[in-house]
């Protein structure tokens, strides 16, 4: 459930709702710390829930010394109202048959908040594309039918890709054809709970495989970027104007690198 | 996938946790017999709070039966003798070293709650299991409740080894046993050690613990001591006693350079012996 940080919860009426989906090579959650912290959004609230493992650590925004020191629990809200967005970090993997429980409280807080739409940030294994999909770009994106209505000519004149749909069991070869976003996590589940309630939802994910999934956020978040325009393109790639996050990426089961100050390197690289 | 050295392709570990969509592919496949034994487990792991002496159950969760004003959880640790038992939690689950969870001996206690004989606000819960994580959120429900008081202070003292401890020196040259804190918005007094840095993280009973009162605004500290010695020992133990000096905590020991003595005879010898076998 949705535990605000101050007294009253905010209105969230209008509002796009950004969420990574814990899918192969944490990307979606490394692209939602990129948009905070660059975003400079604050913290709003809580998603308090028994599905994710519970994990605590001191901010990972942190600017100053001063910010360094709040605390950081496993889902947290962070809101940017002059953009009307709204953002969901989960830092922790879900409890064994919790995952279906907290896709649907999640949608009922969506619905209930009044949110207008939900983008899902997500990632698949790389090593399931077939021929055709190897030969093209590795971003994907799927529409529920609410979200098609409204924004499908926008997509369209981007010319992305929409997901392919695969045979559901791979070794048979006359099974039907259906969605299947192996890697993803829970964003099957949140596609298919959106769909059949009528919820406005985009995923957009990369195909990517484990290891050092940092480039992958950023183009995730570039990818992004070329609909929503929320980040200047110049501010993604000047050294001086971008706030990027000092990733928490040495977080427990997350990547393991060696010291923060080789990532703010690497990731300084990458914006040049 | 991965291609090892050998050139075998071997599936490699995802980052991002078990692979959902045999989760899901066994929730479609699940017949009324599997699921039958998943309930029965579920409820062979529910936490449940009762009184020993009586050997009933407590119908309410433990705060809401006693008010409370300062709460300390102390994880793996010994507790002092000054208290008076009130409660324990029983539960059980695959770490859990003996089966039988009826009989309940001291040495066997699962999380055993006290309060101060002096001050019957004063609360300490001490758990030397695991409490997995599924039965954490049931165990914060069974002993705060769904409607937590902000005018109580809480407490948490816990263990971890060093090598857990992320930082870019090197171990062999850290203070080891040295305490580290992670403190609530709410929590206003400072600790008595620095705050744990970035990006070093908590998890288990502690991290639900701190985050249940970070969510509901309740004041709590969290004290890490990292060590090389799982073990009781006396170093360890020793490593914990500036927390007795803190706002919180002075009023409720008194005479502390005699606590060193104290401890000593406190100190029992684990019966179950760590090795490698065990």
């Amino acid at each position: 459930m949705f535990v605000p940080c101050g007294e009253s919860a905010p209105d969230l009426a209008g509002f796009t709702l950004l969420m990574p989906a814990v899918s192969v090579g944490n990307v979606g959650q490394l692209a939602m710390d990129l948009i905070i912290s660059t975003l400079n959004m604050s913290k709003i609230g809580y998603f308090y829930t028994d599905c994710l493992v519970p994990m605590v650590g001191n901010n990972p925004y942190a600017t100053t010394e001063g910010n360094s020191t709040e605390l950081s629990i496993n889902a947290e809200v962070y809101s940017l109202p002059s953009r009307k967005l709204v953002a969901l970090q989960l830092r922790s993997i879900f409890i064994k048959y919790k995952s279906k429980p907290f896709c649907e409280k999640l949608l009922s807080w969506v619905k209930s908040s009044g949110c207008a739409r939900v983008i899902v940030l997500s990632s698949s294994h790389s090593y399931q594309r077939n021929d055709l999909q190897l030969r093209s770009t590795p971003f994907r994106y799927l529409l529920t039918p609410s979200m098609q209505k409204s924004v499908q000519n926008k997509i369209k004149s981007l010319n992305w890709e929409e997901m392919e749909k695969s045979r559901c069991i791979p070794e048979i070869d006359d099974s039907e054809f259906c969605i299947r976003i192996p890697g993803g996590g829970i964003t099957k589940t949140l596609y298919d709970e959106s769909c059949s309630k009528e919820i406005q939802m985009a995923v957009l994910l990369k195909f990517v495989s484990e290891g050092d999934n940092i480039p992958d956020a950023l183009g995730l978040v570039e990818y992004l970027n070329e609909w929503l325009q929320i980040l200047k393109p110049l501010l993604l790639h000047s050294k001086t104007n971008s706030r990027v996050s000092r990733q928490p990426t040495e977080w427990e089961k997350f990547a393991n690198y060696a010291s923060d100050k080789g990532i703010i390197s690497r990731i300084y690289k990458e914006l040049k | 996938m991965a291609a090892t050295f050998f050139g075998e392709v071997v599936k490699a570990p995802c980052r991002a946790g078990t692979e959902d969509e045999e989760e899901e592919e066994e929730g479609r496949r699940e017949t009324p017999e599997d699921r039958e034994v998943r309930l029965q487990l579920a409820r062979k792991r529910e936490v449940r709070l009762l009184r020993r002496q009586t050997k009933t159950s407590l119908e309410v969760s433990l705060l809401e039966k006693y008010p409370c004003s300062k709460f300390i959880i102390a994880i793996g640790n010994n507790a002092v003798g000054v208290w008076e038992e009130v409660g324990c939690a029983k539960l059980w689950n695959e770490w859990c070293r003996t089966t039988d969870t009826t009989h309940l001996s001291s040495t066997e206690a699962f999380c055993v709650f006290y309060h101060l004989k002096s001050n019957p606000s004063v609360f300490l819960c001490q758990c030397s299991c695991y409490v997995a994580e599924d039965q954490q959120y049931q165990w914060l429900e069974k002993v705060f409740g769904s409607c937590p008081r902000k005018n109580m202070q809480i407490t948490i003292l816990t263990c971890r080894h060093v090598t857990d401890y992320k930082t870019s020196e090197s171990t062999g040259s850290l203070p080891s046993p040295f305490l580290r804190a992670l403190k609530t918005q709410n929590f206003k007094d400072s600790a008595c050690c620095p705050l744990l840095e970035q990006p070093n993280i908590v998890h288990d009973l502690p991290a639900a613990v701190l985050s249940y009162c970070q969510v509901w605004k309740i004041p709590a500290i969290l004290y890490l001591c990292y060590t090389d010695v799982m073990k009781l020992d006396l170093i360890t133990v020793e490593a914990f006693k500036p927390i007795l000096s803190t706002r919180s905590l002075k009023g409720l020991v008194k005479n502390i350079p005699q606590s060193t003595e104290i401890l000593k005879k406190l100190m029992t010898t684990n019966e179950i012996q760590s090795n490698i076998y065990t």
